[in-house]
């Protein structure tokens, strides 16, 4: 009786991700097997392909440099946080939620003011008589990071503080009245206590990075073309669906496999977690 | 006891971090309100017109309704169907496989583009319905998982006994939902309803797949009018959503204090 409860409220919620998500999915990915070239033929014509190739690497650095940053800004700035006094630790976590509840098409398109070509950074320079041209900073690689860093460090900062919060000061303490130095204190001490969270927050970061839309369209346009801009070029300008399904399917199988990896280290890591 | 103390390069790293932050969005509102008709910052001189001028093109206000009427449906529907799977994960648990708090998080996992074209191809497509309905379903499912979790947790601090007693005294189980229930956990519906409404407003990976004629939402609207003009309009526009965000954010501060959401 308990379990038919139970199961009756949980089931539209269930029948909704069931037939809205795993079903269309699934066939997605099902479809890219079923090609007449046989069952591999679109992931051969995928990696048979240089450009496609360069993209998919071109996405995996541009995410990794963005969770490497994002890490270490993050972690930083969460450690300061995390040690203010209330007040301000109130202030500075609603200036970290701001950006993050503000769209990311809002927040990307501050960024085609700021390094457009009659942008602040150019102009600014310009006035400032140290460069004669406009700097061509959009539609590189440089500035999709810069965009993305500027995403992702919010959510690292708030995913972090709740972690560093949970580090007690006597620890901090009992490290430095032991002789630790500053350095050493953190590295031996609060690092290896805030990796659990390090991770969660590197997880978060890359996966958004590796599927990201948005921003790579605005600032990388065609030159920086990653994943989800050629998957969506694929489907929706060239009507390509078997290669925007292949694209999603290996989209898919990276983000959960990098999920999967990072779980099974941070229980390695940390037994004491769930 | 004494507080860790910091080191200087540490708060003077962090204040350039939060400058960081909140800069773009200042130089977003600066833009906004110039009088000159290509986008800049400081702005040359002051003037609302790019805010009238979002009214005046037919395109912002379509998409802006259209943003409005599907987040407002799909908020509704994944609380309708939210609050009763986290009531069950909470006060079922024992009765339900293991698995199915893991399943409710499927969303996040699965990329949203994915999701996005997967919605278009197989379900818009095969299946004829209209685009609208997949935009509905595709955000219903987006935003699902944060109304399980967030009303999740202020179950975790419901005790149950309470309704137990309501039950045993004759109650019956709708009424005791509205009158026992549902007032204890009022907060974690309100921060569910505004986290749930403004990924809704905000999203671009799963609406990108259901435009056609007649049907767009307003950041994929934004998106396209920054892609051939570059005035400001785009940065009023920009500005209307920011607003959207603080109204948000008074109204979770009042509910359940913002620090809420760093947990």
């Amino acid at each position: 009786m308990k379990r038919f409860a139970g199961w009756t409220l949980a089931s539209p919620a269930t029948l909704l991700i069931l037939l809205g998500l795993v079903a269309p999915v699934a066939a997605t990915i099902y479809a890219t097997f079923g090609t007449p070239g046989g069952p591999f033929a679109t992931y051969q014509a995928f990696f048979s392909s240089g450009f496609r190739r360069t993209v998919l690497m071109r996405t995996i650095t541009i995410s990794l440099a963005v969770t490497v940053i994002a890490l270490a800004v993050g972690f930083i700035t969460a450690f300061v946080v995390s040690r203010a006094p209330g007040w301000l630790k109130s202030v500075l976590i609603i200036a970290a939620v701001f950006p993050l509840l503000t769209g990311v098409v809002v927040r990307s398109f501050a960024w085609l003011i700021i390094l457009g070509k009659n942008g602040i950074v150019n102009s600014t320079l310009m006035n400032l008589g140290i460069i004669s041209e406009p700097f061509q900073m959009l539609y590189t690689q440089g500035s999709v990071i810069v965009a993305m860093v500027y995403l992702f460090v919010p959510l690292m900062i708030l995913t972090l503080v709740g972690v560093l919060e949970g580090i007690p000061d006597d620890l901090i303490q009992a490290s430095s009245s032991l002789g630790a130095k500053p350095f050493a204190t953190f590295m031996q001490v609060i690092f290896p206590l805030a990796v659990p969270g390090l991770i969660v927050g590197a997880v978060l970061v890359f996966t958004g990075s590796f599927t990201s839309y948005a921003t790579p369209q605005l600032l990388g346009g065609e030159q920086v073309m990653v994943m989800g801009t050629l998957m969506h070029q694929q489907a929706m300008v060239t009507f390509d669906w078997v290669s925007a399904s292949t694209i999603a399917a290996i989209m898919v199988v990276i983000t959960i496999a990098i999920v999967l990896a990072m779980t099974k280290i941070a229980r390695k890591l940390n037994p004491m977690a769930v | 006891m004494m507080p860790t103390k910091l080191h200087p390069a540490l708060i003077g790293f962090t204040v350039l971090v939060f400058i960081f932050l909140v800069g773009p969005l200042v130089i977003i509102l600066g833009s906004s309100i110039s009088d000159t008709t290509y986008l800049t910052f400081p702005p040359q001189g002051l003037s609302l017109r790019w805010f009238e001028n979002i009214f005046a093109m037919e395109a912002f206000r379509r998409t802006m309704m259209t943003s409005l009427q599907v987040a407002v449906i799909s908020t509704f529907v994944a609380l309708l169907i939210g609050i009763p799977a986290a009531y069950a994960l909470n006060r079922h648990r024992i009765h339900l496989p293991g698995w199915l708090s893991s399943f409710f998080v499927l969303p996040v996992l699965v990329p949203e583009l994915v999701l996005g074209f997967s919605l278009l191809k197989n379900v818009a497509y095969t299946f004829n319905a209209p685009l609208m309905v997949s935009l509905i379903v595709g955000h219903t499912i987006l935003i699902l998982p944060y109304v399980i979790r967030v009303i999740s947790a202020s179950l975790a601090s419901f005790d149950f006994s309470i309704e137990e007693a309501a039950v045993s005294l004759g109650s019956p189980p709708l009424k005791t939902f509205f009158t026992v229930l549902l007032p204890n956990v009022q907060s974690g519906v309100i921060a569910a309803f505004i986290l749930a409404f403004i990924t809704s407003i905000n999203d671009v990976s799963i609406s990108i797949f259901m435009t056609g004629p007649g049907l767009s939402t307003l950041p994929i609207q934004l998106l396209a009018h920054m892609e051939q003009f570059f005035d400001p309009t785009v940065a009023s526009v920009s500005v209307l959503l920011m607003l959207l965000t603080v109204g948000v954010m008074a109204v979770v501060e009042r509910t359940l204090g913002l620090t809420f959401l760093a947990k």
